[in-house]
């Protein structure tokens, strides 16, 4: 047995190893931050101005309420657009599928950077792409970077663009794993496609829609590149100011650490619920 | 099963004729939506061949122009885009490597192996999947940074990201699934572990790093917050660090950063295209309970 451990953690040293240096002691060192004080040297122990600053800190609250508009607009359109991309692309009555399934998938593999650059040159507002095209076809072009809802609704956009193909790749695995005799039986009873999605397709496919919310809900909590890059730092203003640009502009612009770390537990303690209360109320409807 | 043979061509008649319909309603929905989502590519490509006025014509312009190069040598004398390239290629592929080698590793005592503490390693591998990276980038950036000086290091843009549990978790479960009396018989005739590992489990696990690699390699290729933080001066950025710094200056032309956009995304389209079987399986490994 003791050989079996020494074997054992040999093949684990390396994997430890790192996740000891660059996981374990920053998660305990980042607690320890979050009550010093790190804008003078030497630092020194007062929650005050991490803690309590983050309680009554207005930028702070503006990027929660940022963050959460995001999360609560953002992640169901998007899930419920993933759903039925990944349903149709399933159809057997689908053509020219390979090039269906590149035009929704492609943008995973695209990088923050280049797609935000993207998004922010066509969206110009002078002259850009989009309004050009929402002038031709006689609608008012639209203020994106000036306008704090515009604004957001551009983020929202990119988001969805970005990360719907990705949430409808794990879908569809999990559309291929029900049994075709399912829908079968149900045709012969003459049950609807619509009816067959909503009662046999959903019911089914909850597990993995669950699964891309939690992913979905961490990752809009640090949502970072986006606002960084399409909308100027979270422009206009600070209306696009995300938790993960603010905890970047006062972790890395201002290197006011302890401040940071606060911010970055409470993203972290944030992210937790909210995936367990998606767990909960999954479960709640079984 | 009861219906009458003379009712039965009418219908399948009706039946073909509503397949029709379905297939109709589905290619309306499909095809515009389709389109819809490869317009900011096709963009991307179109825009890295045009001069500025021509991006910025008042006119809708969707076919590519011969400007390409010329903004590819505009994007170069800004950034020194090539050395960021190349760096990219380096640390993806160094990344991509080690931690294909680490986690394979650590899935494999996970499944061949019964030790103390084995329970508490999965735990703490699955607890991390879950767990926001912005909770270590602060202290992660103190200790390499600042404690041990490494900015613009090979060794701060490759080794601290390594940990990653997906990996371990993939790794585990293709190991899992081999007949382990294969590695029982190798062990009987005095086969060492570790030669097990690498010349009996690891070639049968071939698909599996494949996937993998794929999935790591991405990952790399288009991390931009660490590099962000740990790669300052231009000959150690990586080429999204490079490009990202762009953004938003005046003075470089929309052409060259889509240019540069081009060349970040084009490589990784190759991949998805002629390895999306393997793509596939990485990104779906996930959610494999």
């Amino acid at each position: 047995m003791r050989r079996r451990n020494i074997t054992a953690y040999g093949f684990l040293a390396p994997y430890l190893l790192i996740f000891a240096a660059f996981w374990v002691w920053p998660i305990i060192y980042s607690f320890w931050l979050s009550f010093l004080f790190t804008r003078r040297q030497p630092w020194t122990f007062n929650p005050n101005t991490t803690w309590g600053r983050l309680v009554e800190d207005p930028a702070f609250w503006n990027a929660l309420k940022n963050t959460l508009v995001i999360l609560v607009v953002q992640v169901p359109i998007m899930i419920a657009l993933a759903t039925v991309l990944a349903v149709l692309l399933n159809s057997t009555l689908l053509r020219a599928r390979g090039l269906m399934r590149f035009a929704f998938f492609a943008p995973v593999v695209v990088g923050e950077v280049a797609y935000a650059a993207v998004f922010r040159l066509i969206f110009s507002e002078d002259l850009g792409f989009v309004n050009k095209a929402l002038a031709a076809i006689g609608l008012p072009e639209v203020a994106w970077f000036s306008s704090p809802t515009a604004a957001m609704a551009l983020i929202i956009m990119a988001v969805t663009w970005r990360w719907a193909g990705y949430n409808a790749i794990i879908i569809l695995s999990g559309l291929q794993s029900i049994p075709d005799d399912v829908y079968e039986a149900a045709t012969l009873d003459r049950v609807s496609p619509v009816r067959q999605f909503f009662f046999i397709t959903l019911p089914l496919l909850k597990p993995v829609i669950l699964f891309c919310v939690v992913l979905s809900v961490i990752g809009t909590m640090q949502l970072f590149a986006e606002p960084f890059l399409i909308t100027n730092e979270g422009g206009p203003g600070s209306a696009t100011e995300t938790l993960g640009l603010f905890l970047y502009l006062q972790g890395f612009r201002v290197l006011n650490f302890g401040y940071a770390s606060a911010v970055a537990y409470t993203i972290a303690a944030l992210a937790v619920l909210i995936s367990l209360l998606n767990m909960w109320a999954g479960r709640e409807r079984a | 099963m009861t219906t009458l043979p003379a009712a039965a061509p009418l219908r399948s008649r009706s039946r073909a004729r509503s397949r029709l319909w379905r297939a109709i309603l589905l290619h309306a929905v499909m095809v515009p939506l389709a389109l819809l989502w490869l317009l900011p590519l096709w963009l991307m490509f179109v825009f890295a061949t045009m001069p500025d006025q021509g991006i910025f014509s008042p006119g809708i312009n969707l076919l590519p122009q011969d400007r390409f190069m010329e903004n590819v040598r505009a994007l170069e004398a800004e950034t020194g885009f090539l050395r960021t390239f190349v760096n990219s290629v380096l640390v993806a592929l160094v990344y991509t490597a080690l931690s294909v080698l680490l986690t394979s590793m650590a899935g494999w005592a996970l499944v061949r192996y019964r030790f103390w503490g084995k329970g508490l390693v999965l735990a703490i591998i699955l607890g991390t999947l879950t767990l926001p990276y912005f909770v270590v980038v602060i202290p992660q950036y103190i200790l390499v940074a600042r404690d041990l000086g490494l900015t613009n290091t090979w060794f701060a843009l490759i080794v601290p990201p390594l940990f990653n549990s997906l990996g371990v978790l993939f790794m585990r479960q293709s190991f899992s699934m081999m007949p382990q009396e294969l590695f029982d018989a190798a062990r009987v005739e005095g086969v060492k572990e570790w030669q097990i590992f690498t010349r009996v489990a690891l070639p049968m696990a071939k698909p599996t790093l494949a996937a993998l690699s794929i999935i790591l390699f991405l990952a790399s290729w288009n991390n931009y917050l660490w590099p962000l933080l740990v790669a300052t001066q231009s000959h150690m950025m990586t080429a999204p660090v490079a490009l990202g710094s762009l953004i938003g200056l005046t003075r470089v032309s929309w052409g060259a950063i889509m240019a540069g956009a081009v060349l970040l995304t084009a490589p990784m389209l190759l991949v998805f295209v002629f390895l999306q079987r393997w793509f596939m399986s990485g990104i779906t490994a996930g959610a494999v309970k």
